[in-house]
């Protein structure tokens, strides 16, 4: 009865229910992005998009500052700004050049902090002052946060959800996407927008410097289990709403940090999952992997010399057939 | 680029050649890979672009689909200039294979259901799984339709592309080595395909290193080299030797018997080495 209590105060709670709302969004949201990534061999994309994020807040302070409104009120808007912008930047240079791209978004990833760091200094703030950002601030949502966050996921869910089959395309073979005449430019936009939504909306949960692992590594826990694109994503939603919602609950009682419980409890699943799944995936039977396909090269001793082997020879036809 | 959308052929009543390349050139990363090609399909042909590697081949096919800008010259695809005006619904291209990585998993149907958008159909229609699969029924791999790509073999892959490109039910074909590395059962399913939809009347052109398995089937022939057409016409006859039955086609790891560093004066297209001659 002692845990039912427990849970009953921390619904009750005012602050922790705003909380778990905004968790339970950006559960949901990121790894539908994250799959995008994933597929595009991304994944580290979201944390160049994170570190220019910084350089947004702190310019959004800067400017909250020099208006004398609230230093943060601008802070998330500045975010929204910097990561669209730098999203767009790594899309632009991954068009132009392919091998540029790595070092685009390496300069980015050292540019975003150490701009944000220097901005926050010329505005009279400390570095402590972005550390709620980096880390998340999950505990100090508003209801103004909470409307902001639920706008975003919508948007982010639309896109990411409405265009799967578009955005699959593209992300999967944009060879093909081309050749089909989509509009390949427009869906690549289109996910590099999406994701830099995705990391400002993260970014009060699990912090800045945490965001990718929300949109990454659920979606490898669902790589492990699924055959296909659309599982795959749904596992990952799945994974991505527990995590959050267990480690932010878990916060509750013990007093750490929300993001880092989310995402190490994200890797613990992942961890579980790629050391159980073995063990419980029915054993292939040993043997031919690709029994519809002949063996073309006929090893001694296996089959009696000019023999063709009658269940190959066999398989082969149906196949034709 | 330049002209009316509908020009006067496409107004006759002959309809507008399937493809109608003009003076394409394409540079890439500084080399001149295309140098003034000119190329017609028309509507039923069944052409197939040979040369050797590096000849230019797959840059032309990439090309007439928009996948590679020309630096110029103009490309026109079933009547329309290259870009929205063609009707993509009713191109179908089949890249070469790339090594599939690991990424997200997908399955066949998945990868075959991509097929079905094309311009600014985004969204997949009603009853797209089962389009899928009878187009993965098309290529014989119905059964595997839920299976993900990777477990498939190689030439089970290319077959998944082809039926990704034949979902759409296109009049055009185009595809980029489509037999290339692929395992025998792939090749006779691939050609006993072709021969039925080219008897529907599909027009193809193929990009092969060697006509094979479709030499029934091909009309015309296109020989590239060095980024310039050197034949267009009638295709090999297929004689007793590089493409007979029961020749087994093994590139030995030593240099070419007899690399031509002039041109055509061995048989062009089927007995030429396999690697480009340098000038």
């Amino acid at each position: 009865m002692t845990l039912l209590d427990e849970l009953g105060y921390l619904l009750g709670d005012p602050l922790m229910r705003r909380a778990l709302l905004a968790a339970l969004l950006v559960g949901v949201s990121a790894p539908v992005v994250g799959t995008y990534l994933v597929q595009r061999r991304l994944s580290l994309l979201g944390d160049g998009i994170g570190h220019v994020a910084l350089t947004g807040v702190a310019l959004g302070w800067m400017i909250g500052a020099a208006t004398g409104l609230a230093p943060d009120a601008l802070a998330v808007p500045g975010a929204v700004v910097a990561a669209i912008a730098g999203s767009v930047l790594i899309e632009v240079v991954r068009r132009r050049g392919r091998t540029s791209g790595d070092l685009a978004l390496a300069i980015m990833f050292y540019g975003g902090i150490a701009g944000g760091v220097l901005l926050i200094g010329l505005a009279g703030g400390s570095s402590g002052n972005l550390m709620a950002y980096l880390f998340g601030s999950i505990s100090t949502v508003t209801t103004t946060d909470l409307l902001l966050t639920a706008v975003l996921c919508a948007v982010i869910l639309l896109v990411g959800l409405g265009l799967r089959a578009a955005l699959f395309s593209v992300s999967h073979d944009e060879e093909f996407a081309t050749a089909s005449g989509l509009p390949v430019w427009a869906l690549n936009m289109a996910v590099a927008v999406v994701a830099a939504l995705t990391v400002t909306v993260a970014m009060r949960v699990v912090g800045l410097l945490l965001v990718s692992a929300l949109m990454i590594v659920p979606v490898a826990v669902g790589q492990l289990v699924t055959h296909s694109f659309r599982r795959t994503m749904l596992v990952a939603s799945l994974v991505g709403v527990s995590v959050c919602l267990v480690g932010l609950s878990l916060t509750y009682w013990q007093d750490v940090s929300p993001g880092a419980a989310i995402v190490v409890l994200a890797i613990g699943v992942y961890a579980v999952v790629a050391i159980v799944r073995p063990l419980l995936a029915r054993g292939r039977p040993a043997g031919d992997p690709h029994p519809d396909i002949p063996d073309d090269v006929e090893v001694a001793g296996r089959a009696p010399a000019g023999v063709r082997a009658p269940a190959a020879a066999g398989s082969g036809e149906e196949c034709v057939g | 680029m330049t002209s009316v959308a509908t020009s006067p052929a496409a107004s006759t009543t002959a309809p507008a050649p399937a493809v109608e390349a003009r003076g394409v050139h394409v540079r890439l990363g500084g080399s001149h890979i295309l140098r003034g090609v000119d190329l017609t399909v028309d509507r039923g042909d069944v052409v197939a672009l040979l040369g050797a590697n590096g000849s230019g081949k797959s840059t032309l096919v990439r090309t007439l689909v928009g996948v590679l800008p020309a630096s110029a010259g103009t490309v026109r695809v079933l009547g329309r200039p290259l870009g929205d005006a063609v009707p993509w619904g009713e191109v179908g291209y089949v890249p070469q294979r790339v090594g599939a990585g690991t990424t997200v998993p997908s399955t066949a149907a998945e990868v075959v259901a991509s097929g079905l958008l094309h311009g600014r159909r985004l969204r997949l229609p009603r009853g797209w799984r089962a389009r899928a699969r009878e187009a993965l029924d098309l290529v014989g791999l119905a059964d595997r339709a839920d299976d993900a790509t990777s477990q498939l073999s190689g030439g089970q892959q290319q077959r998944v592309l082809i039926a990704r490109a034949l979902v759409r039910e296109p009049e055009l074909l185009l595809l980029d080595e489509p037999v290339a590395g692929v395992d025998r059962p792939s090749q006779e399913a691939f050609a006993a395909t072709m021969a039925r939809l080219v008897g529907e009347g599909l027009t193809v052109l193929v990009v092969l290193h060697e006509l094979g398995e479709l030499a029934p089937l091909v009309t015309r022939a296109v020989v590239l080299r060095h980024g310039r057409v050197v034949h267009d016409g009638a295709p090999p006859r297929p004689h007793g030797g590089h493409d007979a039955l029961e020749h087994d086609h093994v590139h030995p790891h030593e240099p070419a018997p007899l690399a031509d560093e002039r041109g055509l004066t061995r048989d062009p297209i089927t007995g030429g080495p396999d690697r480009e001659a340098r000038p």
